[in-house]
């Protein structure tokens, strides 16, 4: 699932507690999105965390100060004690949010949801048809979604759309905001496509032109003067075409935590994969301990394992070196700049990935399953 | 359309995509909003908690200057209103 962030906080030398929770309660999901952050050997993930874990890890958290929460996945209505997470949630106080991609969310269960106290629903649509969307989610969501759409506005929740974009979609910006408004969300994050898991396996297929990006934000500047405050777009050109990086999750461990379905703490939900970490489970360390003691989670704090780049560039406090996942799936080396600032020595690799997506893709595009996910695992993903 | 602070008689409250609180851990009150979080400074957050949709901004204005033991707030209140109105955290109820 995608995730934004949108906090205000100053650049600061102490340890700062978790704000944000986000709470990957199961990597099970009847949408197979070729452009799904979860990591490409999800199915080899062990048991998930009970509810009486999850409970604890939603106490512990708030303790240390955790005030929006993210129910995220895979797709967290396949939890059947979703809304006794979210009741728990509301009680210790925090602002629940419920990410989903729409399947399973029926009359009975929105209105259990609301009663226990939920706070907001952002909706996933993969396109602004029901021929594209349903191809891109490999599932005959459209409609679904949209009757959704109807349960979440009856209920009177809030409703972000999200709607992750690339070269497949990108062209249908103009649709895509059409259609939120029309369905009366109050925000619409456009969220360009972020090379990890899936994505990055598929980065051939999704990364957009130049020219399209151009269009595309043309098309936003002109519907956001068109619909004023009724829609909120949030759209942030992809930092491959920026030149200089996102700062990443607002700085490693400083705001956000995440914990995935097996229960292993993160400070961001790609982070899985970088090597010799090791990343603390929930199972056997409390939240604070992990926050404010683990190896994992001071590795990239601060500024002290920058590269030298970094370390004497005067935007470090603007952008904390970029992304950790990033500039390791790109140079295969962690500590690295990362590679989509045009001062880094690999920015090459990135200007390569662009001019690839000029061209037709090699490999042909990969949906998200337990079954492709196992071939991964198995080595056997040569479909070169 | 937004209502604009217009009419002394107007009364303020939080808008429905916003919910406000006060954090123990960040030691301030905070705007909680889908996905998005606004630390508030002490006076913004003494004046959005008494936005409840009750009180006029005269009393608003009032009451504030007795907590603060002081006079002449009602041209700073009343920016931070409109504001506060401008970016969606404030709606106006008419009396
Ligand atoms: S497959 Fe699609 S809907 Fe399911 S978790 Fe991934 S991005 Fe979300
Ligand atoms: S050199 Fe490092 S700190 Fe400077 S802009 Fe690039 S990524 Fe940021």
């Amino acid at each position: 699932m995608e995730q934004s962030l949108n906090t205000e906080q100053p650049i600061i030398n102490v340890i700062t507690p978790p704000l944000w929770l986000v709470a990957e309660l199961t990597y099970s999901c009847p949408l197979h999105c070729p452009f799904c952050s979860n990591p490409l050997d999800f199915a080899g993930e062990k048991a998930e965390l009970s509810t009486t874990e999850w409970i604890r890890v939603l106490q512990e958290a708030r303790a240390l100060g955790a005030v929006q929460l993210g129910f995220s996945g895979g797709e967290p209505l396949m939890r059947k004690d979703l809304e006794l997470l979210v009741a728990e949630g509301h009680r210790l106080g925090y602002y629940t949010n419920l990410i989903t991609s729409g399947a399973g969310l029926n009359e009975v269960r929105i209105r259990a949801l609301k009663d226990a106290g939920l706070d907001h629903i952002q909706l996933s649509f993969q396109d602004s048809t029901r021929e594209m969307n349903d191809f891109l989610s490999s599932a005959r969501t459209f409609d679904l979604k949209r009757r959704v759409a109807q349960l979440i506005k009856s209920h009177d929740f809030p409703m972000v759309m999200n709607c992750v974009i690339h070269r497949l979609n990108i062209d249908h910006a103009d649709r895509i905001i059409d259609l939120a408004a029309e369905i009366g969300a109050e925000y619409l994050e456009l969220a360009n496509t972020q090379y990890y898991g899936w994505a990055l396996r598929n980065r051939d297929h999704l990364i957009p032109s130049r020219d399209q990006l151009r269009r595309a934000e043309a098309t936003v500047a002109a519907k956001r003067a068109a619909l004023g405050t009724r829609l909120k777009i949030l759209f942030v050109v992809p930092d491959y075409f920026e030149g200089r990086p996102k700062r990443c999750m607002n700085g490693w461990a400083t705001t956000i935590l995440c914990v995935n379905p097996a229960g292993t703490a993160l400070p961001c939900q790609a982070a899985r994969m970088l090597p010799d970490m090791s990343f603390p489970s929930v199972r056997a360390v409390s939240v604070r301990d992990i926050w404010y003691e683990s190896e994992a989670f001071k590795r990239f704090r601060g500024e002290s394992w920058m590269p030298a780049l970094c370390r004497q560039c005067p935007e470090r406090g603007v952008d904390y070196g970029g992304c950790r996942c990033q500039a390791y799936l790109l140079t295969g080396n962690v500590n690295a700049t990362d590679p989509v600032c045009d001062k880094s020595p690999d920015h090459g690799i990135v200007l390569a990935a662009i001019e690839a997506g000029e061209r037709a893709p090699l490999k042909p595009l990969l949906f998200r399953s337990p079954e492709n996910s196992r071939m991964i695992m198995g080595g056997l993903a040569t479909l070169e | 359309m937004i209502e604009q602070p217009d009419n002394a008689g107007s009364r303020p409250r939080i808008a429905r995509l916003y919910r406000l609180q006060w954090e123990e851990a960040q030691q301030a009150h905070v705007l909680l909003f889908p996905e998005g979080m606004i630390k508030l400074n002490g006076s913004a957050g003494e004046i959005l908690r008494r936005c409840n949709g009750e009180r006029p901004m005269a009393v608003i204005v009032a009451e504030l200057e007795v907590t603060f033991a002081t006079t002449g707030l009602t041209a700073d209140v009343e920016s931070f209103l409109t504001a506060a109105t401008e970016k969606g955290w404030v709606e106006w109820s008419s009396p």
